[in-house]
């Protein structure tokens, strides 16, 4: 028992979960080894794994960031109606990544600067921020003129769908910055004691700034990748999001109460969220069980996390 | 007199570090015991097996003959055996009386009875001769009066044993006095006091017996202690001879190097100045509360100034900013190891690193390895005892803690200005004379050093020169051919009239 907590507990118990997890659901459930299943799983998961990248570091410094899906949203309208406006698609997704800049940029600049709690910011960011993706589309769906921007989702490279690659070129990319930049150290430390490291001379504020930003840009790109999978702009999509990516964020060890974080376990807690949504979809059930499911998973992840920080916390 | 509390055999591990092992000894009914060891010889542990906090892997503890089996605080609790850990475990927000009663309230169907709540209380805390107010809240309390309280619930469940573990580190010399004798009058009610110190006075004021732990392992035990002298504590504690802790020696001073004028902020009202030269080392003296540590903040920048200039070199330094004084050269290692200093959750490279590390780092990029070089020569420099630089910074004793935050200020390059908030508060008398010995280093290489410290004999060993600070003003400032005890302390005391109650220095 103890040895089977330890396990469960420790660095790798999360990987551990997810290998016997995967073996038992490739063995029940027919079809989900199949390739175009998995990359039907993968595709599932660019949305909430490319945003994981950057909560990651949010929820690291001990912040937390609510307005990722209203930005993804807003982004991929504004990739949509800029793209028809300009007749450019390039320049709409300058604009698009410009806009979930900005709107990160705000986010980091109100919660670093005037000090205003994260989640109250970014629960307000994120309403305003859906509201505009409403207003700008009076509330519809808006439909692409150029067909060459659903290439985007399409296109393939040596078989693998692109956003699949994006994906995994963000894990690798955010991963290196978490471990081997001053960055990343320092989004960890502040997370660990942020008065300590104000002291030790990192440029908090900043860095927290910047944090959000990188955020509201990260969400642009998954805005503009999911906007080109459903070949429109959708007012209403990725609504809930950002608790899926929260979820994934947890299970994957990150811990709330910040300064502990690692890429390959928000991976894992990446495939986890998406493996579950796959299998319940394969299995036929409802999707309102789905909601269900959803909930418990995120439970568990949080009743994990504190399992494991009071395993951690043998010395006060 | 017979044996009371027995330690047979005590061992636990840690992952990658023996923390005791084999420790047995014995300590008499209404003595006072002392345990000493360098940091990290284990000490806290085996105050926490005591505690029921942690347990042993081998070994058992008996108390009055009986074997204890308590596997939680709850247990040793009931046992009658009390820790007061030196985080301090009251709930600030309730009163004096109502932290008393926590856990247990008197009254009757959920409704506290008040009359009981205040009466017992104040009865219990006259009877122990401690003068705290039942009804205040605890966050209003002073330190030293929180420790008295946290003695006062020992008393009150009739604790058949109290440990006290580092219990002077963050008092002032007067309200050490005050527990000193706290402690007198409950050693004479036949309670068994096991009291960790780094402080030798305190030893030997204080305790009837001692152990001395080295590397987990007992190094020695001293039945009575007015047969050992303090040389031998400190070489059975260290494996070594110190000849001389202090190893202060004479340098020539440059130009000015710090200039501090007319600085002020909210706590500190009265406008402060004074300047440092290179290769100077200036201790600040003052009681508990003189505003060392807000002037050093101000200086710093960690708090926001109202009014005055800093400058180094004759450069201003912006105001408001840690990143931008580090950049300019000043550099504070703060007085508050837990809130200010360590980062939980994160290896001792990293908080070694933390500010060191963009020097060897490529646009952001870290480099690994002279990251681990630069923490494995400070690990081994200030002797931080810990099986690897990757250990969680939480998992070291408190002394290899401060041990790390020093290194984090030692290791940065291209300081000019160094100021330390009580730097070797909890560290044992050998790594003590290592840090002193590595500020003699940087200061002969023509950095301005600032030393702030309670202990007198601390300040006056190793400063060129003392400011002593009193109720936010500068008080007296004298270079070391002037140094007198009488004459920093008189300096120290907030009004004169007080000064028949001078506290007591420890003189080493
Ligand atoms: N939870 C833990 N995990 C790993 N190592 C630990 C843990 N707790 C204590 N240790 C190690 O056990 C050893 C003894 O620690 P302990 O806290 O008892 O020292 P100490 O004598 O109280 O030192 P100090 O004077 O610095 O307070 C140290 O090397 C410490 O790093
Ligand atoms: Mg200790």
């Amino acid at each position: 028992m103890t040895h089977l907590k330890k396990i469960l507990l420790g660095e790798q118990g999360l990987v551990v979960i997810f290998a016997v997890a995967f073996v038992i659901v490739s063995l029940a459930v027919p079809n989900f080894l199949s390739e175009r299943n998995m990359l039907g799983l993968l595709q599932s998961v660019v949305t909430i794994g490319i945003i994981a990248c950057t909560m990651m570091f949010c929820l690291a410094s001990r912040d937390f960031d609510l307005s990722v899906g209203s930005t993804v949203a807003f982004s991929g309208m504004v990739a949509v109606m800029a793209s028809n406006a300009m007749g450019s698609i390039l320049l709409g997704l300058l604009a698009a990544v410009l806009c979930g800049a900005v709107v990160g940029a705000i986010n980091g600049v109100v919660i670093a600067r005037f000090r205003i709690n994260a989640l109250i910011t970014t629960l307000a960011t994120m309403q305003i921020v859906r509201g505009f993706a409403l207003i700008a589309s009076d509330g519809r769906a808006v439909g692409i003129n150029d067909p060459s921007f659903y290439q985007l989702a399409l296109s393939r490279f040596l078989g693998i769908p692109t956003p699949i690659w994006v994906m995994g070129l963000f894990f690798v990319v955010f991963g290196f910055v978490l471990n081997r930049t001053v960055f990343g150290k320092n989004t960890l430390a502040i997370g660990g004691n942020p008065e300590a490291s104000r002291l030790a001379g990192v440029d908090v504020a900043r860095i927290r700034i910047w944090i959000f930003a990188l955020q509201g840009i990260v969400c642009a790109v998954a805005g503009v990748l999911l906007a080109s999978r459903i070949t429109s702009g959708q007012p209403n999509a990725a609504t809930g999001l950002e608790l899926s990516v929260i979820s994934a964020c947890v299970l994957g060890g990150v811990s709330l109460a910040g300064g502990r974080a690692a890429m390959t376990g928000v991976i894992v807690g990446v495939l986890i969220m998406g493996i579950a949504e796959n299998v319940m979809n394969l299995l036929n059930i409802q999707a309102f069980y789905q909601y269900v499911v959803r909930g418990l998973i995120l439970l568990l992840a949080v009743l994990l996390d504190n399992l494991r920080s009071v395993a951690g916390r043998q010395r006060v | 007199m017979q044996d009371f509390l027995e330690f047979r055999s005590i061992s636990k591990g840690y992952p990658g570090v023996q923390a005791l092992s084999d420790v047995s000894f014995a300590v008499r009914k209404g003595a006072v015991h002392g345990l000493m060891g360098e940091n990290g010889a284990g000490k806290s542990t085996l105050i926490r097996v005591l505690s029921g906090d942690q347990s042993a892997d081998e070994g058992e503890i008996r108390i009055d003959g009986e074997v204890q089996h308590y596997r939680s605080v709850r247990d040793a609790f009931h046992a009658g055996v009390i820790v007061i850990h030196q985080e301090l475990q009251l709930v600030p927000e309730l009163t004096v009386a109502e932290n008393l009663w926590l856990g247990h309230f008197p009254g009757k169907g959920g409704v506290i009875d008040r009359r009981k709540l205040i009466g017992v209380v104040s009865q219990k805390l006259a009877e122990i001769g401690i003068e705290v107010d039942p009804t205040a809240k605890v966050a209003s309390l002073s330190i030293g009066e929180r420790q008295m309280v946290e003695i006062a619930k020992a008393v009150m469940l009739d604790a058949r044993v109290i440990a006290l573990d580092e219990p002077t580190s963050s008092l002032s010399s007067r309200e050490s006095e005050i527990l000193f004798a706290l402690i007198d009058r409950l050693r004479a009610n036949g309670t068994v006091i096991l009291y960790v110190s780094h402080r030798l006075d305190e030893i030997f004021r204080l305790c009837d017996s001692l152990t001395v732990l080295r590397d987990g392992k007992l190094a020695a035990h001293h039945p009575d202690i007015s047969k050992v002298t303090r040389d031998q504590i400190i070489s059975e504690m260290v494996g070594r001879e110190i000849a001389n802790i202090w190893g202060w020696r004479g340098r020539s001073f440059g130009a000015e190097r710090l200039r501090v004028e007319n600085v002020a902020g909210p706590k500190l009202k009265v406008p402060l100045s004074f300047a440092v030269r290179r290769s100077e080392i200036v201790g600040f003296f003052g009681l508990i509360g003189a505003g060392r540590s807000e002037m050093a903040r101000l200086v710093y920048g960690a708090d926001a100034r109202s009014q005055g200039s800093v400058s180094v070199d004759g450069a201003v330094v912006p105001a408001d900013s840690p990143p931008k004084s580090i950049r300019a050269g000043i550099v504070l290692c703060p007085e508050d190891r837990k809130f200010d200093g360590i980062v939980q959750g994160r290896s001792i490279e990293e908080n070694m690193t933390i500010s060191s590390r963009r020097h060897f780092s490529r646009f952001g990029i870290i480099n690994p390895k002279k990251e681990s070089e630069l923490a494995d020569k400070f690990i081994a420099k200030l002797r931080v005892r810990t099986p690897s630089r990757r250990q969680d910074i939480v998992n070291l004793s408190g002394g290899n803690q401060q041990k790390v935050i020093l290194g984090r200020w030692l290791s940065e390059e291209g300081i000019k200005v160094l100021i330390v908030d009580e730097p070797t508060r909890g560290i044992d008398v050998g790594a003590k004379s290592e840090i002193y010995e590595i500020l003699y280093g940087l200061a002969e290489q023509g950095m301005a050093i600032v030393v702030i410290s309670s202990e007198l004999p601390e300040v006056m060993g190793i400063a060129d020169r003392i400011i002593v600070m009193c109720e936010g003003r500068l008080a007296a400032d004298m270079p070391r051919a002037e140094f007198d005890e009488r004459r920093i302390l008189a300096a120290a005391l907030p009004d004169i009239k007080n000064s028949k109650d001078l506290p007591l220095t420890q003189v080493q």
